[in-house]
This record gives structure tokens, C-alpha cells and sequence, in this order.
């Protein structure tokens, strides 16, 4: 366990046994990726290669996962842990299966954001910020998500739901809880972004 | 009175796709500038043009591209600033993900002229489907010699990548973004020097919003001086608005600059007037961070004339009556809107998105926010009212990035324009809303 700036991070995988380290095809891409910067920058790989790592390892980013990620960029662990930290997207502990980031912001607070969070807070019964029990979902209030127009808007692991009403919410809950019991579609995965 | 011509084919089916777009008269700009233009005389087309910034400052775009250091050695970059986390803001997303190309033709004659051989799009994390899209067109643009070596048989070799953020607001201010894109915490860089002269790993920087870039293309294709015919005097041709809130009709909509905002608001070409039936209450014109109107100081200025959707009439009045057109990220609030709720509500978010470099910043937005929340739950006083304004000031114009004026302005302008609102609040106490807000915490 480590402690850094004032949030406990965890070595899960070696507590677990298991070594962290990519496929060859995902470090393929990694590599790829890389080759983007100029020669001797390849520190600017680190936010696209984070994305890839959080989402091959459970959603979160470990100690044992940044150590990894600093070794392959050639960076010291404290330049990967202090982006980590910076970043809202970055998680460092384990989120539920599903993370739904409800906006609070301006636009959509107008707009009913304020009841969406609600409901779901009172449908899932946790608060922002907490995971469901089971671990399928984590609860998130964010600020504006660009889509303001749509209001109010939330996305779900990065996908986005717009112009959202209750009865929409306990569709989507439903479908989810639905899809959790099967096989994921994977093609929405960040390491599928780039070309 | 819409005008599309950044838009210009939407309407299209698969304008998305490269060879719809390039049956469509895509990519004849990048021909004409690489084969009949000089670099130099495609900058000087985009400054006849009086192109300026879409990304909120409005400074003019061709005179940015002449700061660019010419004696340096050092590779040159344009990094286009897809950022897009200013609430209020949502036309960078909408033109990237229907017409990447017409982002790319410009990216690639930008480029041409500046001397550039890579580019960056830096886009927010949170447009990770976006990423997808335009990696497709950059691909797309690839195998047709559009982007690689020697783009249209010409001499000229550009290479496009697109490169995500991670969430955080601070990453739209330009020097921001740089640390970012270098793989580094989003703390803004102290200027001088400019980017124009270290800017992405110390070389020579132009970073211009989406909609600027993706400008250039209809301005080769045009001329300079006819798309500055369009628009009202030093606010030439089109821009795009993202109208949200309590209107008819949200939506991303290209109109011509120096129309009535009346019109804009009311005209059933655009947000089609007030949801609901209700009054207009006040608009913040360009971007959460810009001053507040009032109904009646956003229709007419103070002098009495009609206000117009440009860079000046919007401006006019400065902090006193006046506001600013910004990103064009219009949000319209009706009768039934909080205005002490609304400004917590965006200095709630100010607060979260302050990096925390500088103290009046960092300090000044929780202090705000805290008080700000007081007021709106029933906890006030009347001293917090003046204590606001005095923070908002010491705020102003002493931090390294302009987010805390972006932070100062809202408050400033919420209590110049509707001060009898905040007081109404110490009065009433408690009773005056039912419902508490959330936190946000992420
Ligand atoms: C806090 C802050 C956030 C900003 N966010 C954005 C943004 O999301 N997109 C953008 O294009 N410009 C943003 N800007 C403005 C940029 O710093 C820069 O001026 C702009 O990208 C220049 O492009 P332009 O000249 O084409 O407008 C922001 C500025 C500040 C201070
Ligand atoms: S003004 Fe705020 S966001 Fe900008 S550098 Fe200072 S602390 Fe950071
Ligand atoms: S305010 Fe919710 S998406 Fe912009």
C-alpha cells in the first residue's frame, strides 16, 4: 500500500500473484502510439497509454499498474502517479462495472441534472461517489460533459445518454444489468479508438 | 439569414465519410493552396479574411500565425485546441464528429502555411468516441494523399494525430494543454515566452480552436475578402453558437455574424424563443465564464440600439453593460432561473477545475463557492454580498492563466445586474428554495 497525496492506492495484482503486463497486440498499439511523439518524448504517450491501461486492468489504475506503465515509457513512477492523480478520468480505486457520471454543471442543473442524480442515487441506493454492493455500478456527479445542449446528460463508462428523463433511467439500469450477465462488446474500448 | 459555410454540407448523408465529402467539392482547397498558393500567400488570404479566434479570446487569427519564431531551427507545430470543456459549449464536438474532414482540410492548409510537418488535436477524454471518428478521417485522408507524404502530388508532408486528455477544464488554456500533450500535469505555463516561440517541447507553437482551423478551408476556397464581406465590420463571416437552457430549441447553429441577438433568440430559425412560454430572465452569451445579462441589456446595449451577435455589440458596455461573445456557448435562463443558484453552481465548477498553481485562484474560488453556497441555502449575510465582490476583484487579473478571471467575471456580474436577488436571499433565508444541490465528486 501506498499513500500519495493523501488517497491510499494498492498494489493489487502482485498481492494477487498475477504480474501486470499487456498482450503483445496491445503493446503493439502501445507502440504505435510511442512512434507519435518525437524521439526522446515519449513521455507524451502517457494520457492515451493510461486510458489503454486503466481499462485492461479492471478499470483502475494499481501502483503495480503505474510502475508498469513508467517502466515502459521510461519514466520515473512519480511522473506517472502525479498525472494519475491530476486527471478526473484516472481512477485509483475499483469502480464499479459500470461508472455513471451524471453532469451537475450550469446548463443541466437547469435543465433537471439535479432530479437525474437523484433518482439515481434513490433507484441505486448509494450516494455519488460510493459502488453498488454487487460492484456493478459507481455513482459519479461530474461538471459539463459537452453536451449541453442535450441536457441534462450523463455518460456511462464514456458513452454518452442525453436528454434524459426517469423512465429513460430505468430503462438503461435495466438493459445494463441485462448486459452485465453476458459478455461485453468490446469495440467502444479506448485501444479501438486509434488507428 | 443562416449561413452555412462552415456547415456547409451537413445535410448530406455520409458527409462523413471521404469520398462523400470529396464529391462534394472536399478537399479543392487543399489542391488550391498547395498547388497555386505559396504558404505565405495562404496566410495572408486568412488574415484579408479577419478570421480571429474561435476558441474564445478572438484574436485575429493571421496575425497570431505571423508571431510564429521564423529564426528558429526547430520543427514547428500546430496543435488544434479540441478541448471543449467550457460550459455552455458544445460546436467543436458537433462540427468534429459531422464533418471531420472539413477539420482536416484545414488542419493540412494550416499547416502548409505555418511550415508545420505534425499536428496534434487534443481533444477532451470525455470525447472518447470522437477519438474513434477522427482517427477514421485521419485514415481516411491518408489513403487517399491527403495527409502522409507529398499530400495531393505536391512537395508538401504532413503527419495528424489525435491525442486525448484525460478530464480536466484547465487543458483548454493553451499553455496547459502543451503540458498535457507533453504527458504531464495541466499546470499553465507563466508567458512570456509565448508558444509562438517555445511552445510544444520548446519549439515554435500555434495552438487555434477547431472552428478557426476548420474555417480555413472555405476561406482558400472563397478568398479572403469575400468571407470578410460577410459578418458586421471587425466581426467577419460566420461563427457557431451552441444555444442551451431554457429555449425551444438547443442546438449547435451557424449564423452570420452581426445578427439581431433578438432574432437569434426568438427567430424560428434558431432557439425559437422561450421553452415553456415563460419570460426571458438573462443570458450569459459565450461561455459560462463571461459576464451575465439581463433581458433587457442583452436585446440593447445601454445606449439603446439593438444588440447583435458579434464580437463588438456583445462586448459593448464592457463589465459595466456589456459582455462578451466568447466561444459562442449561449445559455438562456427564463424567468424560473436562480441566479444565486446559477453562480454557485459555476463557481462550484471553477473551484474544481482551478489547478491550483496560484492562491487567489485556488483559495479565492473555495472561498466564493462556499459563500455562494450560504447565500443560496439561507445561511447568508448581508457583508457576504460586498465580501464577493471583493474576492471576485482580488481575483482578477492576478493569476497566471485567465481562469480565475474566468471565475471572477460570473460572480462580478451576477451581483452588478441582480444584486436585489442575492439580497432577497439573506432576507427570505430558508424558504426561498425547497431543493439542496449536489456536490460534484469527481
Ligand atoms: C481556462 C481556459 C480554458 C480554455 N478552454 C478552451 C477550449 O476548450 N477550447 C479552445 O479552443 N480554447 C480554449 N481556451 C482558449 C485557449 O487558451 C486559446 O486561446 C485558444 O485555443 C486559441 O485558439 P483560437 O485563437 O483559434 O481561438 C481556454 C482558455 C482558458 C483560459
Ligand atoms: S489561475 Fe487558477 S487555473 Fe490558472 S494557473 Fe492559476 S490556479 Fe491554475
Ligand atoms: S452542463 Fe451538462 S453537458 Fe454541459
Amino acid at each position: 500500500m501506498t499513500n500519495i497525496s493523501g488517497r491510499v492506492i494498492h498494489k493489487q495484482f502482485e498481492k494477487e500473484g498475477k504480474t501486470v503486463a499487456f498482450s503483445p497486440e496491445t503493446l503493439e498499439k502501445v507502440h504505435t502510439l510511442i512512434r507519435r511523439y518525437p524521439e526522446g518524448y515519449q513521455r507524451s504517450a502517457l494520457l492515451p497509454v493510461l486510458h489503454i491501461a486503466q481499462e485492461t486492468f479492471g478499470g483502475y489504475l494499481t501502483v503495480d499498474v503505474m510502475d508498469y506503465i513508467a517502466e515502459l515509457l521510461g519514466l520515473l513512477p512519480i511522473e506517472v502517479y502525479e498525472v494519475a492523480t491530476f486527471y478526473s478520468m484516472y481512477y485509483l480505486e475499483k469502480p464499479g462495472k459500470y461508472v455513471i457520471e451524471v453532469c451537475q454543471t450550469g446548463p443541466c442543473a437547469i435543465s433537471g441534472g439535479e432530479t437525474i442524480l437523484q433518482f439515481l442515487e434513490d433507484s441505486l441506493k448509494i450516494k455519488a461517489g460510493e459502488t453498488t454492493p454487487d460492484g456493478l455500478f459507481t455513482l459519479k456527479a461530474v461538471e459539463c460533459l459537452g453536451s449541453c445542449g442535450t441536457a441534462p446528460v450523463m455518460q456511462v463508462n464514456s458513452r454518452f445518454y442525453e436528454k434524459l428523463t426517469t423512465e429513460k433511467i430505468i430503462l438503461l439500469l435495466e438493459a445494463l444489468r441485462e448486459e452485465a450477465k453476458i459478455e461485453q462488446n468490446t469495440s467502444d474500448r479506448w485501444e479501438e479508438q486509434f488507428s | 439569414m443562416g449561413r452555412a459555410i462552415l456547415l456547409n454540407g451537413i445535410e448530406i448523408p455520409g458527409i462523413r465519410n471521404f469520398t462523400t465529402y470529396r464529391s462534394h467539392g472536399g478537399y479543392s482547397a487543399v489542391e488550391k493552396a498547395l498547388r497555386e498558393m505559396t504558404p505565405a500567400q495562404v496566410a495572408a488570404e486568412v488574415t484579408r479574411s479577419g478570421l480571429r479566434g474561435r476558441g474564445g479570446a478572438g484574436f485575429p487569427t493571421g496575425l497570431k500565425w505571423s508571431f510564429l519564431d521564423k529564426k528558429s531551427d526547430k520543427p514547428r507545430y500546430l496543435i488544434c485546441n479540441a478541448d471543449e470543456s467550457e460550459p455552455g459549449t458544445f460546436k467543436d464536438r458537433f462540427l468534429m464528429e459531422h464533418l471531420p474532414h472539413r477539420l482536416i482540410e484545414g488542419l493540412i492548409i494550416a499547416s502548409y502555411a505555418l511550415g508545420v510537418k505534425t499536428c496534434y488535436i487534443y481533444i477532451r477524454g470525455e470525447f472518447k468516441y470522437l477519438v474513434g471518428i477522427l482517427e477514421k478521417a485521419i485514415g481516411e485522408a491518408h489513403r487517399y494523399g491527403f495527409v502522409g507524404e507529398n499530400i495531393a502530388q505536391t512537395p508538401f508532408s504532413l503527419e495528424i494525430y489525435v491525442h486525448p486528455g484525460a478530464g480536466a477544464y484547465i487543458c483548454g488554456e493553451e499553455t496547459a494543454l502543451l503540458e498535457s500533450l507533453e504527458g504531464k500535469r495541466g499546470n499553465p505555463r507563466i508567458k512570456p515566452p509565448f508558444p509562438a516561440f517555445k511552445g510544444l517541447y520548446g519549439c515554435p507553437t500555434v495552438v487555434n480552436n477547431v472552428e478557426t482551423i476548420a474555417t480555413v478551408g472555405p476561406i482558400i476556397t472563397m478568398g479572403g475578402e469575400a468571407y470578410a464581406a460577410i459578418g458586421k465590420g471587425k466581426s467577419t463571416g460566420t461563427k457557431l453558437i451552441s444555444a442551451c437552457g431554457n429555449i425551444k430549441k438547443p442546438g449547435v447553429y451557424e449564423i452570420e455574424l452581426g445578427l439581431p441577438v433578438e432574432e437569434f433568440i426568438f427567430g424560428e430559425e434558431y432557439c425559437g424563443g422561450i421553452a415553456g412560454n415563460k419570460s426571458l430572465k438573462a443570458v450569459i452569451p459565450g461561455g459560462s465564464s463571461v459576464p451575465i445579462l439581463p433581458a433587457d441589456l442583452i436585446l440593447n446595449t445601454a445606449s439603446g440600439t439593438p444588440r447583435l451577435m458579434s464580437y463588438e455589440s456583445l462586448a459593448e458596455g464592457e463589465f459595466t453593460s456589456g459582455s462578451m461573445l466568447g466561444s459562442g456557448g449561449f445559455i438562456v435562463l427564463n424567468e424560473e432561473a436562480c441566479i444565486v443558484r446559477n453562480t454557485w453552481n459555476l463557481t462550484r465548477f471553477y473551484h474544481h477545475e482551478s489547478c491550483g498553481q496560484c492562491s487567489p485562484c485556488r483559495e479565492g474560488t473555495g472561498w466564493m463557492e462556499k459563500i455562494l453556497y450560504r447565500l443560496e441555502h439561507g445561511e447568508g449575510k448581508m457583508s457576504d454580498i460586498d465580501l464577493l465582490e471583493r474576492i471576485s476583484k482580488n481575483i482578477e487579473g492576478n493569476t497566471i492563466c485567465p481562469l480565475g478571471d474566468a471565475a471572477a467575471w460570473p460572480v462580478a456580474s451576477a451581483i452588478r445586474h441582480f444584486r436585489d436577488e442575492f439580497e432577497a436571499h439573506v432576507r427570505e433565508g430558508k424558504t426561498f428554495h425547497a431543493t439542496v444541490g449536489k456536490e460534484t465528486t469527481n
